[in-house]
């Protein structure tokens, strides 16, 4: 054996003493997003600037009909047009992300705290706990969304507060399925088991070991859900059933101009366009981070 | 078993069905306290009100007044119309047939589409059309079902103007006027319906697609077209099958903004009608067409894939 | 005997690239030969290469591989540079492969006769009607039930052990050049592992086809190879001739791997029985239990899984429970742990009787029996750094805070060899060894009387896992801390266990201090058993199928029964009208060695002479002799 095989077998040896084996660590993999994500985060980023200084940098207010007629191209001040009342169509923009952004995200955190409450607490409790939670969200889940947000506004009428708890409620639904589900696959889990055979309580494992695991899969979630309630309130708006004017609301926006459009006015067009600006953002950053190796195998077919 | 299973989720949807009943009627009639009071607002004099009340038979308890009003719909007594006092069935029965002609047309145009490039983006992915179709179906399910059907209308109404703005029927136009007029929802609905059947039948041959078995039938030297078409089409045909009864359910609610924004006349403008005008009886009954409706294509969706299963199908 | 060289693979490379564009080199450069007929395995540890270098000899890498550099050569022409569709073309039809887990890659929507035949059919190789009767032969070659119309069926329709065979008529059917078998048997219990083995020495020997095989079993590898190479880390320590490399390795990770075997299990083995913590109640036990799954009626599980199980574990001994997947082992753990509460009979600690669920033990009870899971990687919350799994059971019954944890934490890294600096790493950042120190140190932290260890070494490699049994053993000494060591592998749990508890469809079939237990007489089905564990010999395979199979009997399934002895459908020496029926009465002998059987201790004496003679012949008897025997 020459000498260089010699030190090389030293080597290999020396590896198996210190490292017990191969060390095979993965390195930390931290989430790093393509160019698109990026921009998409500014995008995002942006309506929530938006949302929050809106009113200070509006050019006019959003009832104020100021145009000097209704369904006008962009002029002077006027960037983005008029609407059929002659209000500036960008000011009413502005004022419409708080409405569309913040009842969104409202409902939305309101339908995570209920949905997660409750989806953890059926997964952990198990039972007949878990039995009676789900058959009743199963009956709401079973439900088209918009069908359940029009029988209630039927009954009750339509107020930002009723439009915030109908759509909280609907999502919550969706959100317990999937708090649940993550909660189940984490409770048969052997950390868990190992918890639960050292005697841990309930709320400890649900803190120390459930949580932390189900955080991220829920916030990318939320994401998507954040998506589906824009879109749902928007679609009641534009029924006339969700944000009543003269508030302005992205949605209701294109139903009161809708018909500028045989006039070739751009003011329906707008508000659509803000809303999918937001609601694909919020998409493209989500299929970033869970952006997966899905079909690699495929490409290797002949 | 398997006929047990598929008994099973008969018995499920039916349950369902039941639960739907108490939701619709629990939220239009208990909900509010008082729907008289509602339904007459500032007009309500003490002998209007007690008036309606014994019509509407809200002098008796929840429960009777529940039976009773799921007996008469199981019979086809939908009641009648607060408007107009109309029998609600004599409303719904015209425009329920223009809404399934609808629905009817766009599940015929989209399903073999969607199924057709779904298959075709799984087998190419990551080429540049894939990712075409994979983008444009991304924002299509992003975006409310009325921004694309402004945006058609901007381009094909306003622009081109190859088309009608609207559908609004008379009951007496030519085939082809019919055709003219029934052209942009039913595109809008194709486009809406289609993108979310594409996504997911991609998504479902693509997971398929990363099974052991498939890598053993790449190594196997099996063609890429017989891996797709015999490996894993006949795996994924489950949640296949389960992707087109979601999506035809989903088109109630891409019915409802359609059916609104070309004033075609459906039963989900006549329900939107009825919750603008708060016709409570009537949005009862569309509302339990609807769900019915939902119920029974997620049954179907159950059934099928139950019996795509061999492992269902052949026991051990 | 210059044989025909078939297949080449020259100086191969393979890598991978990070997100970095990095390459991470996998395979590199690795050259061997395969004559005609020959089979040549590639043996190493996981990391090794060895799966990814049997995929590159069908022109494949997995997702994310590449191929950088070498040729692979089959009849002298390069499959790398082929087209794409010459290499489909070549896969299956002059290079098949098998995987390891049949079970995986048998299309499940597809029959069993379809995919069997798909390949050679495709490449045109044989016609329809041709390929399925080649494919109803190989069946009734490689002894499957039913081979005539085995084929109809579905996948989920058949056995594990079934499978892999079927999968090796899948691979021949076409009648390859060379075949690639990847572990083929390292899913299957040892009973069902020797069947397969047998089944493809046969077909292989038959054919008279080359093979590549992929394992990390030496036992199993000296079975069946003709050549052997040594990988580690991608690259090749050394290769050579079977009996070069068993019998006389020079390198010293051969030396290493041949090391860390555990011996052939025998008479003699088991340390001796009382140490220093020797106390006289039993840390742990359990009389007359029964229990399952899917809820308790009438003191009765739904879903039994172990019945009338009574097992004792002493002070500081080790005690490994032995059986096949589904016997019952880790349900045993689970009951003492108190995850599982019992439908009868009464778990002990320390002599005083446990409540049945752990919601009613008090924390001392829970504090003295730790379960240690079988696999690390789920087993710790990958959320949590070592400092705080570790930390958690020293808090909660032990009260330490601050740094006097961490001083403690320090102190129980050390007790399991691992340095201190471990404590603010997350578990995804360890070794598979040290993951499973981790997860015993998690157990040791509380201090406890009584470690439930369920298969800790099976998913480790050979001297990964070796190494975990010696700091168990220490451990053991130094702490005085009871294991219940369970296992599927009975040569892991000969070589260090104190007493053995062999379990065979949810009851225990004979238990008794090692040596005892190892010495006849024998249970029937230990008997088996023990003739399944491959000997690291080469031709033992060979020497001992036939003989055993007429000695110990077929493997056939195992059936959880309620009456009469379970093992009863395999059994050589089962009596009609008696075991099937009735329980066994329990046989005890000296030192507590006991046998549930029907059969007498004089009649399983006489029957073990006998298959002392169809195994080595009449000229040993008088060895045999000289065993000390039982009775």
């Amino acid at each position: 054996m020459t000498e260089e095989n010699k030190t090389k077998e030293e080597e290999v040896i020396a590896k198996l003493d210190t490292f017990d084996e191969l060390p095979d660590a993965p390195p930390k993999r931290r989430i790093k997003l393509s160019w698109v994500g990026k921009i998409s985060v500014a995008v995002v980023a942006f309506w929530l600037v938006i949302c929050i200084i809106g009113p200070s940098i509006a050019p006019y207010h959003e009832m104020d009909m100021e145009g000097d007629d209704s369904f006008l191209d962009a002029y002077d001040n006027f960037y983005l047009g008029t609407d059929y009342l002659g209000r500036d169509t960008l000011s009413r923009i502005i004022y419409g992300a708080r409405n569309t952004i913040g009842i969104s995200l409202a409902s939305t955190l309101l339908a995570y705290l209920m949905g997660i409450t409750l989806g953890i607490l059926a997964a952990v409790k198990g039972g007949w706990i878990d039995m009676g939670i789900s058959r009743v969200n199963d009956a709401i889940l079973a439900l088209p969304t918009i069908m359940l947000g029009l029988i209630v506004i039927a009954a009750l009428g339509s107020s930002i507060a009723i439009l915030v708890g109908t759509a909280a409620v609907i999502y919550a639904t969706s959100v317990f399925r999937i708090a649940r589900a993550l909660g189940q696959d984490i409770m048969v889990q052997d950390f868990v088991e190992a918890a639960k055979a050292r005697g841990e309580g309930v709320w400890w494992i649900i803190r120390a070991e459930v949580l932390p695991n189900a955080a991220m899969p829920l916030a990318t979630d939320f994401g998507l859900r954040l998506v589906f309630v824009v879109l749902f309130i928007s679609s009641l708006s534009f029924l006339g059933l969700g944000v009543q004017p003269p508030a302005s609301d992205w949605g209701s926006m294109v139903r009161e101009n809708l018909q500028g459009l045989t006039y070739g006015s751009y003011a329906a067009i707008w508000p659509a366009f803000a809303i999918a600006t937001f609601t694909i953002a919020i998409n493209l950053i989500v299929d970033d981070i869970s952006a997966k190796s899905g079909g690699s195998l495929a490409k290797k077919m002949v | 078993m398997m006929t047990q299973m598929v008994l099973r989720r008969i018995a499920i949807g039916f349950a369902t069905l039941i639960v739907v009943s108490i939701i619709v009627f629990l939220a239009t009639s208990i909900l509010p306290g008082d729907v008289a009071q509602i339904i007459l607002g500032q007009s309500a004099t003490p002998e209007t009100l007690a008036a309606l009340r014994a019509e509407l038979g809200m002098d008796q308890p929840g429960y009777v007044r529940y039976f009773s009003w799921l007996g008469n719909m199981a019979v086809g007594d939908l009641g009648i119309s607060k408007a107009g006092g109309a029998t609600i069935a004599s409303l719904i029965g015209g425009r329920m047939g223009n809404t399934m002609v609808m629905a009817g047309l766009v599940a015929l145009i989209s399903i073999p589409i969607s199924i057709a490039l779904g298959l075709w983006a799984a087998m190419h992915p990551g080429t540049w059309l894939d990712r075409v179709v994979t983008f444009g179906t991304m924002c299509t399910i992003s975006v409310p079902e009325f921004f694309i059907a402004t945006i058609l209308v901007l381009i094909l109404a306003v622009e081109l103007h190859w088309l009608p703005s609207t559908a609004y029927l008379t009951g007496n136009e030519s085939f082809t006027e019919l055709l003219r007029a029934l052209a942009m929802p039913l595109l809008t609905l194709v486009i809406v319906v289609s993108a979310q059947m594409i996504r997911m039948t991609r998504a479902g041959i693509l997971n398929v697609m990363s099974s052991p078995y498939i890598e053993m039938a790449i190594l196997k030297g099996v063609p890429r077209r017989r891996i797709i078409l015999r490996h894993a089409f006949f795996n994924a045909i489950g949640p296949i099958v389960n992707v087109i009864a979601l999506n035809l359910a989903y088109l109630v609610s891409g019915v409802v903004i359609v059916e609104t924004i070309f004033a075609y006349p459906g039963l989900a403008k006549l329900m939107i009608d009825g919750v603008q005008t708060r016709d409570l009886p009537l949005v009862q009954a569309c509302a339990m067409i609807f769900c019915g409706t939902y119920v029974l294509l997620i049954l179907l969706a159950d059934v099928a894939s139950i019996l795509s299963n061999p492992r269902l199908r052949q026991p051990k | 005997m210059e044989k025909e060289k078939l297949f080449e693979i020259k100086d191969l490379r393979i890598s991978a690239y990070n997100e970095q564009k990095e390459e991470i080199r996998i395979v590199k450069g690795v050259t061997f030969d395969i004559h005609k007929g020959e089979v040549v395995a590639l043996i190493g540890e996981s990391g090794s290469g060895k799966t990814t270098i049997s995929l590159g000899s069908l022109a494949y890498t997995k997702p994310g591989l590449h191929f950088t550099g070498g040729e692979v050569l089959l009849h002298g022409q390069d499959v790398l540079s082929m087209s794409p569709i010459e290499q489909r073309e070549l896969r299956g039809a002059r290079v098949a492969y098998l995987a390891q887990s049949a079970a995986a890659t048998f299309n499940p929507a597809i029959t069993i006769g379809e995919q069997v035949t798909e390949s050679a059919v495709l490449h045109g190789v044989l016609t329809q009607e041709e390929a399925t009767k080649r494919a109803v032969e190989l069946y009734h070659a490689l002894e499957l039930p039913d081979a005539d119309r085995i084929g109809f069926r579905y996948p989920h329709q058949v056995s594990g052990g079934q499978l892999q065979r079927l999968m090796a008529a899948m691979a021949l059917c076409g009648n390859p050049d060379l075949m690639v078998l990847d572990e083929p048997t390292t899913a299957l219990d040892v009973t069902t592992q020797i069947e397969v083995l047998k089944a493809f020495k046969k077909v292989i020997r038959e054919e008279n086809s080359a093979a590549i095989y992929v394992t990390h079993d030496l036992a199993v590898v000296a079975q069946v190879a003709d050549h052997i190479v040594v990988l580690y880390g991608g690259e090749i320590m050394e290769q050579g001739s079977a009996d070069q490399i068993i019998n006389h390795p020079t390198h010293a990770y051969t030396k290493r791997l041949m090391a860390a075997v555990r011996p052939t299990p025998t008479a003699g083995m088991g340390t001796a029985v009382g140490s220093e913590h020797d106390r006289k109640v039993p840390a742990i036990e359990v009389k007359d239990m029964t229990a399952g799954y899917g809820g308790i009626v009438d003191n009765e599980p739904k879903v039994p899984i172990l019945r009338d199980v009574s097992v004792k574990v002493e002070n500081a001994h080790v005690v490994g429970v032995i059986g096949e997947s589904g016997c019952g082992k880790s349900t045993l753990a689970r009951v003492m742990a108190g995850l599982l509460p019992q439908a009868r009979g009464d778990v002990l600690l320390d002599g005083n009787d446990l409540e049945g669920s752990l919601h009613d033990r008090n924390l001392e009870e829970l504090q003295k029996i730790q379960f240690v899971f079988q696999m690390a990687d789920t087993a710790l919350n990958p959320k949590q750094v070592i400092g705080d799994i570790i930390g958690r059971p020293l808090e909660f019954y032990h009260g330490y805070k601050g740094k006097e944890k961490h001083a403690k934490v320090v102190e129980i890294l050390d007790m399991v060899e691992l340095p201190a600096e471990f404590a603010t790493r997350y578990p995804m950042e360890l070794s598979g060894g040290q993951k499973q120190r981790i997860n015993m140190a998690r157990s040791l932290a509380a201090n406890p009387e009584v470690m439930l260890c369920d298969e800790v070494t099976s998913a480790l490699d050979s001297i990964v896992g070796a190494n975990v049994i010696k700091l168990l053993t220490a451990l053991r000494d130094k702490t005085g801390v009871s294991f219940v060591f369970i296992s599927h592998d009975l040569s892991t749990v000969a070589s260090f266990a104190d007493e053995i508890v062999v379990l065979y469809a949810g009851r225990v079939v004979e238990q008794g201090p090692t040596d005892e237990v190892l010495t006849p007489p024998f249970h029937p089905y230990t008997r088996l058993l023990i003739s399944s564990v491959p000997e690291m010999r080469i031709g033992w395979l060979e020497d001992t199928m036939n003989k055993r199979e007429m000695a110990v009997g077929i493997a056939k399934g195992v059936e959880i029964t309620k009456v009469g002895c379970p093992f009863f459908n395999r059994c050589p020496m089962g009596i009609d009208g008696t075991c099937e029926s009735e329980s066994p009465p329990i046989r005890v002998l000296n030192d507590g060695h006991e046998i549930a059987c029907h059969r007498t201790v004089e009649e399983l004496e006489a029957a073990e002479a006998e298959t002392q003679q169809i195994l080595h012949g009449y000229e040993r008897i008088g060895e045999d002799k000289q065993l000390p025997s039982a009775g």
